[in-house]
């Protein structure tokens, strides 16, 4: 199956190969998206500095873990796609095991149970892998079929995402569960699902969303829901973060009070300042002009991401590129909604700007695997 | 399950990819345009709301209290002063749960349960719930040290450093100097409000009360920026309180301590004043209490004790005790004949140790009667009349003088009336006639009411403090001061500050300086003569006459509480601990040029030359003591010079 798969992809219609081959190619790096990631990482540590407060600890870890990402992102370019190809289903089932692992003997941090432990050496959260793992096996699965894709094949990726997405939400952990079905559910948008279907899965949610709320959403969840509507509902309590991290951003004005000079933030108004909400800092420090760079720059790595995911060389790599693409985004789009109160509270870092290491690491592997899928082309 | 057999179209798919990724790609967009939306909605439109809002969060302007003036005695020795104490605030704002954490700091700290109550207390009466509040006055070290260990379980909490009233000497000066208590809602009505946002405490007591408005300054102001958990970070703009302005008062510590230890804790009362201005030299009320206890808390078995104790240690008996003068009224009705013409300085009777009214059957009796011996002072003129304590003499007299005229006289010397120009709400005692008899009993002006008004009996009723000016207005030969706590404000005066105030001083009239001069001179003999054989004593000579190395002129007295039925002895054994007579002394010293006069009361105490006279001796001896060893350093001063 491998081998017919390896046959087919070979084809004559690759017309990057015809390209003139740079340095940069033969080292599968696309110096554009670097630069891009680079900008952000490097704005990101700025407004982190302000973040942390004067832990310097902190920020050389933050800085150690940037260095090992870049190391991740390169080799993860190296990789050549057919490589991940076959990984995929491999990758997915060790996923999954990992995911029932901390079902039974994960480490519980602040109520969910999320993380996995080899006591003295590390611990990570298996649910992270998945983010990369679910749409490799969406993309792996749909790659040597006819797009776009029927009805049946459509109902077995919906199978391959909503597994790993029911257990991460079990842990709980919603908001993680949600990003690895849309990673899942973007591959299967690039290959083409009907926009028709999509907009009756729309309305048929829409229409189940009083069982949602009634079956599925803890307390907890429901009450972040509400507390969206009238934060001033429970301002000591849900509606905290959500009325400081407002009154940070909104505080900032045109040009922000300025870098180091935020008061929400240095005098612990500002809640998770480090992590998910480094948007307000941002937001408050460095106005309105500065987060309007910041998501910028994330708009050129989507479309330079998408650019290249459209000039990969086969069906799987498009399609992995692009669902990664598209992941990036959502996280962008949920943290910095959340943080400046569009969506309910749910734990979402901001790309490569968050304080913390698994989620920078894993999404430089997403690049690295885009750059990958463009420049390997012989395969 | 065998893939499709459909040969993949690449082209077909790119194409496919391409149109997808677009179409995402605009929906990227527009999305991040939401995001941008919503940016330009927080940070522009809005801006300023967001902005105020910040601020508010940050900023916290706090009142600050003005440090209460402080009350110097006489020597400038500190009376009341503010301490330093450690306190935990709550800002009730900042604080999640309030109730819990209570629960939490009251096990934390190892509250008592009144502190507790009273913590719960002060949180449910708080004005504002967004400034810290006091709500444990003093913490110990221990106590500082455990807060700050858990802080960070306890949002909302804060150590504050503030001054409290404190009094060194505690019950020493309690009823003279008085006391703060912690404001209430009540005199928060009263009070200017923005001037008192920040004061936890108001004088309620004595100086303290009547010059709060001095003692009190003007509250100060602060900005300052606070975190997140309610705790100072920095302070960005301030305007000083304006400490209250410090009080100098005529008292003397020294005598103060004098007069408690002559008490020796029996109840009473000692007022000694400089007859020159009226300055109060000491104002003693026994039992007294600890004004502390009314700053930093008491237990509720304390307040218990002090409020309904029979012994009523919170009421001031020197300004408010009310009692029958007794015999020390004597002078007064001597002075009113003399001024009446109702008799001479050589007119003499017969005291036979009882008077009748004419066509009377009731005996009103000489003080020294007994079933045994009918007492009497035999033959008396004023003179004698006063150094003997004749009640006969004063009961004739008395009975003589027309009721109005000897009312009208009295009064000139501050009876029935409050006389003070500081003390708060000081007792203006009872000086009765007829009108008064008519309105309060219904009864006419009978002439036994004359005639035990002749030895300040009857309804006549005084307070130790009037009767301290009684004995400096027959210091002064006449001239009457008012009673006066504060001698200068803020700055100490140089010198003594003790010349007189003519102001405040009125004349006795109808009687003549050789009049004045012969009450002294009788007065003189109350203490001074001595070894005359039975009968010819002055009353008090006995108890503190005989070592005396100054001039000294006083009046004892000695006040029935019950009336003694026709024919029976007063007898102490039998009579309950409140029914007995009350001891009085009046004094004054050096009779020329005298710089002190006092009033001693012992409540229930027995005779007045036995037991209020040795406590007026020993305050005297006190003030003439000072007197002298200043005279001495002043000589010498000189001498060096």
């Amino acid at each position: 199956m491998i081998q017919a798969d390896f046959q087919r992809t070979l084809s004559p219609y690759d017309s990057a190969a015809t390209k003139p081959s740079r340095w940069y190619f033969r080292l599968h790096i696309d110096p554009i998206l670097v630069g891009l990631l680079t900008v952000v990482i490097v704005y990101g540590l700025v407004v982190l500095r302000s973040a942390v407060d004067g832990n310097e600890a902190l920020y050389t870890a933050q800085i150690q873990r940037y260095a090992i990402a870049y190391v991740v992102l390169i080799v993860a370019a190296q990789i050549p796609p057919n490589l991940y190809l076959r990984i995929s289903p491999l990758v997915y089932v060790v996923g999954m095991i990992l995911l029932l692992l901390v079902l039974f003997f994960g480490v519980s941090v602040k109520g969910s149970q999320r993380w996995l432990e080899i006591p003295g050496l590390f611990r990570f959260q298996p649910s992270e892998l998945m983010k990369l793992a679910v749409p490799m096996a969406v993309a792996w699965y749909l790659q040597k079929r006819s797009l776009p894709p029927s009805l049946k094949y459509t109902a077995a990726c919906l199978g391959i995402m909503t597994l790993p997405a029911l257990l991460i939400g079990r842990q709980p952990d919603l908001g993680t569960s949600i990003l690895v079905f849309g990673a899942g559910f973007s591959v299967l948008l690039l290959a083409g699902l009907s926009w028709r279907l999509v907009l009756w899965a729309g309305l048929a949610i829409s229409a189940a969303a009083p069982l949602i709320w009634q079956f599925v959403l803890e307390g907890y969840q429901r009450q972040r829901v509400l507390t969206l509507f009238d934060p001033q509902s429970d301002p000591l309590g849900a509606g905290w973060n959500i009325i400081q991290s407002t009154t940070a951003i909104g505080s900032g004005g045109l040009f922000g009070k300025g870098l180091f000079q935020g008061s929400q933030s240095y005098l612990d108004f500002l809640p998770e300042a480090r992590t998910d909400f480094i948007v307000a800092v941002m937001g408050e420090e460095l106005g309105f002009v500065g987060i309007a760079f910041l998501l910028l720059i994330y708009l050129l790595i989507i479309a330079r991401g998408l650019w290249l995911a459209s000039q990969a060389g086969s069906t799987f790599g498009r399609l992995l590129a692009g669902a990664f693409v598209l992941t990036f985004f959502v996280y962008v789009f949920v943290n910095v909604a959340m943080v400046s109160g569009i969506l309910p509270v749910v734990g979402v870092p901001l790309p490569l700007v968050s304080y913390g290491g698994t989620s920078a690491i894993t999404l430089m592997a997403g690049f690295g695997v885009i750059m990958s899928v463009r420049t390997h082309k012989a395969w | 399950m065998a893939p499709e057999l459909s040969i993949k179209d690449q082209n077909r798919e790119v194409e496919l990819f391409v149109g997808r990724a677009t179409t995402l790609f605009v929906l990227v967009v527009l999305m991040l345009g939401l995001l941008v939306y919503r940016m330009l909605e927080l940070q522009l439109w809005n801006h300023d709301t967001y902005k105020s809002r910040s601020d508010d969060n940050r900023i916290r302007v706090q009142t600050l209290a003005p440090p209460r003036g402080l009350i110097f005695d006489r020597n400038g020795r500190l009376l009341a002063d503010n301490q330093n104490a450690s306190s935990l605030a709550l800002v009730i704002d900042k604080m999640p749960e309030p109730s819990e954490s209570l629960e939490r700091i009251g096990s934390l700290l190892e509250l008592t349960n009144t502190q507790r109550s009273e913590m719960i207390a002060r949180v449910e009466s708080n004005r504002r719930p967004d400034a810290p509040l006091v709500v444990v006055d003093s913490l110990t070290e221990e106590q500082v040290a455990r807060l700050a260990v858990n802080r960070h379980l306890l949002p909302g909490t804060e150590v504050v450093n503030r001054l409290v009233r404190h009094y060194p000497y505690a019950e020493i000066a309690a009823h003279a100097v008085g006391s703060v208590r912690r404001l209430s809602d009540e005199d928060l009505r009263r009070v200017d409000p923005v001037q008192y946002s920040a004061t936890e405490f108001i004088g309620k007591r004595g100086v303290e009360a009547f010059y709060e408005d001095t003692l009190h300054g003007r509250v100060g102001y602060q900005k300052a920026e606070s975190d997140a958990l309610g705790r100072l970070r920095q302070t960005l703009d301030v305007q000083s309180p304006t400490a209250g302005k410090d009080l100098y008062l005529h008292l003397d510590i020294d005598l103060q301590f004098a007069g408690v230890t002559a008490l020796a804790g029996r109840r009473g009362a000692v007022v000694a004043l400089d007859p020159r201005n009226g300055g109060v030299l000491a104002m003693v009320s026994q039992p007294a209490y600890d004004p502390n206890f009314f700053v930093t808390g008491m237990s509720e078995a304390v307040f218990g004790s002090l409020s309904t104790s029979k012994y009523v240690p919170l009421f001031n008996r020197a300004t408010n005790g009310q009692y029958a003068p007794g015999s020390t009224f004597k002078p007064i009705v001597g002075l009113a004949g003399i001024g009446l013409n109702a008799t001479t300085w050589d007119t003499v009777i017969e005291d036979r140790g009882a008077f009748q009214l004419p066509g009377q059957e009731r005996e009103y009796r000489d003080w020294a009667w007994t079933k045994d011996n009918s007492g009497g002072q035999g033959t008396v003129d004023l003179r004698r009349a006063i150094y003997r304590s004749s009640n006969v003499y004063f009961y004739d007299l008395a009975s003589r003088i027309p009721v109005q005229d000897l009312v009208d006289f009295a009064a000139q010397f501050g009876l029935g009336r409050d006389m003070s120009v500081d003390i708060p709400s000081a007792g203006s005692g009872l000086l009765p006639d007829p009108v008064w008899k008519q309105g309060a009993k219904g009864l006419p002006w009978f002439p036994g009411d004359s005639v035990n008004m002749g030895i300040g009996q009857g309804d006549l009723l005084a307070t130790p403090l009037q009767m301290a000016v009684v004995a400096a207005t027959l210091a002064n030969r006449g001239r009457l001061v008012q009673p006066r706590m504060m001698r200068g404000i803020d700055a100490p005066k140089s010198g003594d500050g003790e010349s007189s105030l003519p102001s405040t001083q009125i004349a006795l009239e109808q009687v003549s300086t050789q009049d004045w001069e012969s009450m002294v001179a009788a007065l003189e003999d109350v203490v001074h003569r001595g070894n005359q054989g039975f009968r010819g004593n002055g009353t008090a000579w006995a108890y503190i006459g005989q070592d005396i190395d100054y001039r000294m002129a006083g009046k004892s007295g000695t006040a029935q509480v019950v009336e003694i039925s026709q024919g029976e002895e007063y007898d102490e054994e039998t009579l309950s601990e409140f029914d007995r007579k009350h001891a009085w002394f009046i004094a004054f010293a050096p009779v020329e040029n005298p710089t002190i006069a006092l009033a001693v009361l012992v409540e229930n105490g027995g005779g007045g030359s036995s037991v209020a006279a040795p406590v007026a001796r020993a305050v005297i001896d006190a003030h003439m003591q000072k007197a002298e060893s200043k005279k001495v350093a002043q000589q010498e001063m000189l001498v060096q010079r």
